[in-house]
């Protein structure tokens, strides 16, 4: 910024460098956060076999947590590369969805775009559609977008390297528990989701479908399978609307 | 080539290309109410699938063990709003803890 701006408008120009400042702690107050899910994903990826470099290859170009525990998760319970895959992805379509919100705010091309689409995740969404865009043409979002995007790939990625390397010295990963560690990543994940009846349903639906299927498919199958559920809420939630 | 490295490679250009797709694609072709509505329900279900198979089954196989012990761990600390990181600790340490102590495999 430059001074004759922070001399003409001085009232405009602090209230910007106060919002400025709050939302860079808030970006690196959720990157701080987010470090904790980074270790144990990095711990859980490396005791389950995959290797220190590929732990941190999902966490630097993958970059969604979700996917990257679902990848590893599905690996490890022997789900095969198809199976881990396929889950992963649907599981990252959402991203396509907080994109085509965060497009209109940023307006960027080229290789901007690039990096724009590599930090579009929950939290840099959330952190950016929580601000009124109203008052400065989106200058806050933005900045919101960017510094919280930019804070969690650090942290995510330093805690990663640090969860991979701590659990290549912790040995047999049973012994600490660490094979229920990987459920309990995952319910903490969707948690948040899981914020009235419809979710539930939705969830519990899908856990029941998934554990009645197990016996008979292969592993990684029936996790696959339950994307049904999501397309028959979907399908209803739809008609629903329709209908009213 | 190892299975796995492809799986790592393909897994993150498809998650790449959802989040390039988002910023690229017209409105009107993800903006439609059912692929919305399908989307916002995916991570619930997937999610909820995995909590459940992770849980309860070995391969084929469904068992009743120290993981669940560690799940139910889990879903306390959540109630108690713990962050992630306790959340994880808290499973863990209760799997460990009833194998330890003889109460589950």
């Amino acid at each position: 910024m430059s001074v004759a701006e922070g001399h003409l408008g001085s009232d405009g120009a602090t209230h910007w460098r106060e919002e400025r400042r709050a939302i860079v702690v808030n970006a690196i107050g959720v990157g701080v956060a987010v470090a904790a899910y980074g270790v144990s994903f990095g711990a859980i990826s490396v005791t389950g076999g995959l290797s220190v470099l590929q732990t941190q290859v999902l966490s630097a170009l993958m970059f969604t947590g979700g996917s990257q525990f679902a990848l590893v998760g599905v690996l490890i319970a022997g789900g095969g590369a198809i199976s881990a895959v396929a889950t992963s992805v649907m599981l990252g379509f959402r991203n396509a969805f907080y994109a085509l919100a965060m497009a209109p705010l940023l307006q960027v091309r080229g290789l901007r775009r690039l990096a724009a689409a590599q930090l579009t995740i929950d939290e840099s969404t959330a952190m950016a559609v929580g601000r009124s865009v109203e008052h400065d043409g989106g200058r806050a979002a933005r900045l919101a977008f960017w510094a919280t995007g930019t804070s969690v790939f650090v942290f995510w990625n330093l805690a990663t390297l640090l969860g991979a390397l701590g659990a290549n010295a912790l040995g047999d990963p049973k012994i600490w528990g660490l094979d229920a560690a990987i459920p309990a990543g995952f319910i903490a994940l969707v948690w948040p989701r899981l914020n009235d009846r419809r979710s539930w349903t939705i969830g519990l639906a899908a856990a029941a479908v998934a554990l009645a299927l197990t016996p008979f498919l292969r592993p990684g199958v029936p996790v696959l399978l339950t994307s049904v559920v999501a397309v028959v809420a979907g399908v209803l939630a739809v008609g629903k609307r329709e209908e009213s | 080539m190892s299975a796995t490295w492809w799986a790592v490679i393909l897994a993150t250009l498809g998650c790449y290309a959802a989040k390039i797709g988002g910023h690229s694609v017209p409105e009107r072709l993800l903006g439609r109410p059912l692929v919305r509505e399908i989307s916002d329900a995916l991570p619930v279900a997937l999610l909820m699938a995995l909590v459940a198979v992770q849980t309860f089954a070995v391969g084929q196989t469904l068992v009743l063990d120290a993981r669940a012990a560690g799940l139910a761990g889990a879903v306390v600390a959540l109630l108690l709003r713990a962050p992630f990181l306790v959340v994880v600790i808290v499973a863990a340490a209760t799997a460990a803890a009833f194998r330890h102590l003889g109460w589950a495999v």
